[in-house]
């Protein structure tokens, strides 16, 4: 059964429409890829279901409750954790400060703990105490990763963990990926770069233009079909 | 004239300084709020105090004791139910709010304590004396300073080394951020303004015990605690405490030189520190 699920979900800045009737599902244990090109509404999913944008009541199921009209502390604490869009570390905070507001002001019980976390990405517990911004780009995306991970999730939110960042890292921080799954937690990743995302995702979505053009598993859907749904076009 | 003498009154008096200003900074250091009503918070809160030793009879170190939980809660409310609401990209609406809760604040306290001048008697604490080699230090001013030290000292404890702290950080970084962790900002800043009118508490103790004071005072205050924050540096709390003993011995310097100078000579230490470093004795590093 759906853990999270989203039907005909829209979003709006201001008077500019961002989604159009996004339906989206989310099984409890799953991990489902988001796809699509710069300005196809990702993020803005994203933002919708965490509750940065409060403009969808009643379009937004999660563990058999309506959540589309909380707000984003609410929603976290509910279990579902975003890795945000550009990292967005609190750069008054240190790396292993950054981890602990993860959890703020609630007494979660599960297997990350901050020992685990550095666990799972060893190089942090080096540079625990240096600001969280005066890492490399990869070692901020790792703390991001951890940040959310703190608070335990059910449902765990990344946007475009990729972006700026080489190949080898990216392959180094999807590596943790099978170890978060391990426990439980259901996982939705955005990604522009779509081989990436395919690799990780049980099923994914492609998204264009504020709509939902494709949806699938991976492997039964031809490259030209996710071409098409992507870019809106067949290749020639 | 001693001016060793001149120098410590004056350091001692920079630590009623520091008081004055050591919440406006951590508002401000949070929030970006400018409250133009924090002087007469201090004026309030003094009128509290002064009513409890009045009708109780307390002590009035005592009477502070009682007056600060009250205050907290007067912060709380005050910050969740009007000023949040300020709260956005325009700077303009808390600057006329709160000018607005001054003019109240004001009024009210015109109207309940009328226009005379009031003193909270300490006792034989207020002639008492620690005789340094030539020096005479009297007690109040030096509790005075020794309170300033303990709250710098207690507010960074709490910013640094608190969940709490770790907050009220990340909220001034980027408070939608905040937000995904499950930090409230409403609630973070309203805790802050209550921790605010904490200090402003134990300021108006010894603005209390030390000097008269009436409805009409607070303006003046808060420009003492606005030269003071912005000499020390936003959001760095010993620069505030640095920026009240600068103002403090730059004006009994003043006065020793001649009486009429001395409100002067503070407002003259103020400029030059900001010709000279625009940003404060001790700016944050990350703004
Ligand atoms: N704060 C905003 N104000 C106005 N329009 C916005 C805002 N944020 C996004 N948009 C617009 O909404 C649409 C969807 O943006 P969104 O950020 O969700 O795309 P995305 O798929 O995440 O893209 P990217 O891959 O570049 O991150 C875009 O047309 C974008 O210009
Ligand atoms: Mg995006």
């Amino acid at each position: 059964m759906a853990l999270l699920e989203t039907h005909g979900l829209t979003a709006f800045y201001g008077d500019f429409q961002a989604l159009f009737g996004v339906d989206l599902v989310l099984n409890e244990g799953e991990t489902v890829a988001v796809i699509g090109a710069n300005g196809a509404g990702k993020s803005t999913l994203l933002r919708s279901i965490s509750g940065l944008l409060r403009n969808a009541p009643g379009h937004i199921r999660y563990d058999n409750a309506e959540i589309g009209a909380l707000s984003a502390p609410d929603v976290v604490r509910l279990g579902i954790a975003m890795v945000p869009e550009g990292r967005k570390l609190f750069p008054s905070l240190s790396v292993e400060e950054n981890l602990l507001i993860g959890k703020y002001g609630r007494s979660v019980s599960g297997t990350w703990t901050l020992d685990a976390i550095y666990d799972l990405f060893p190089v942090l517990k080096e540079r625990r105490s240096s600001p969280g911004t005066a890492l490399s780009g990869g070692q901020q995306q790792m703390v991001a990763i951890g940040r959310a991970l703190m608070s335990n999730p059910r449902v765990l939110l990344c946007d475009e963990i990729s972006l700026g960042l080489a190949p080898v890292v990216v392959k180094d921080i999807y590596a943790a990926f099978p170890r978060i799954r391990a426990t439980g937690a259901s996982i939705v990743i955005i990604e522009q770069d779509i081989g990436q995302a395919l690799k990780v995702a049980d099923r994914f979505y492609c998204m264009m233009e504020g709509r939902v053009t494709l949806s699938g598993t991976p492997g039964t859907v031809s490259r030209e079909d996710i071409h098409a749904a992507y870019f809106g076009a067949h290749k020639p | 004239m001693n001016w060793a003498d001149t120098i410590i009154q004056g350091v001692l008096l920079g630590g009623l300084y520091a008081l004055f200003a050591a919440g406006l900074s951590l508002v401000f250091g949070i929030m970006r709020l400018v409250n133009l009503a924090h002087g007469d918070l201090i004026v309030l809160a003094a009128f509290l105090i002064l009513l409890l030793v009045s009708t109780l009879g307390l002590n009035p170190f005592v009477a502070a004791a009682v007056a600060l939980p009250v205050m907290f809660a007067i912060g709380w409310v005050l910050q969740y139910v009007v000023l949040n609401r300020t709260l956005g990209d325009d700077i303009l609406p808390p600057l006329l709010v709160t000018f607005g809760l001054s003019v109240v604040i004001q009024n009210g306290l015109l109207e309940g304590f009328s226009a005379d001048s009031r003193r909270i008697s300490a006792g034989s604490l207020e002639t008492a004396s620690i005789q340094v080699g030539p020096i005479s230090i009297g007690t109040m001013p030096l509790l005075t300073f020794l309170s300033a030290v303990a709250v710098i000292v207690a507010l960074n404890l709490v910013f640094y080394r608190t969940s709490l702290g770790r907050a009220f950080r990340a909220t001034s970084d980027d408070s939608s951020t905040a937000g995904l962790m499950g930090i409230r900002s409403e609630r973070i800043f309203a805790t802050a303004t209550g921790i605010a009118m904490m200090v402003v508490t134990i300021a108006s103790l010894y603005l209390g015990t030390r000097a008269n004071f009436d409805p009409t005072q607070g303006p003046a205050r808060l420009i003492y605690a606005f030269e003071a924050v912005i000499i020390g540096g936003l959001g760095s709390f010993w620069g505030t405490l640095a920026g009240g003993i600068i103002m403090g011995v730059a004006q009994t310097v003043g006065a020793a030189i001649n009486p009429e100078w001395q409100i002067l000579a503070g407002h003259i230490a103020f400029l030059l520190v900001l010709l000279v470093r625009p940003r404060g004795l001790f700016p944050r590093a990350v703004d």
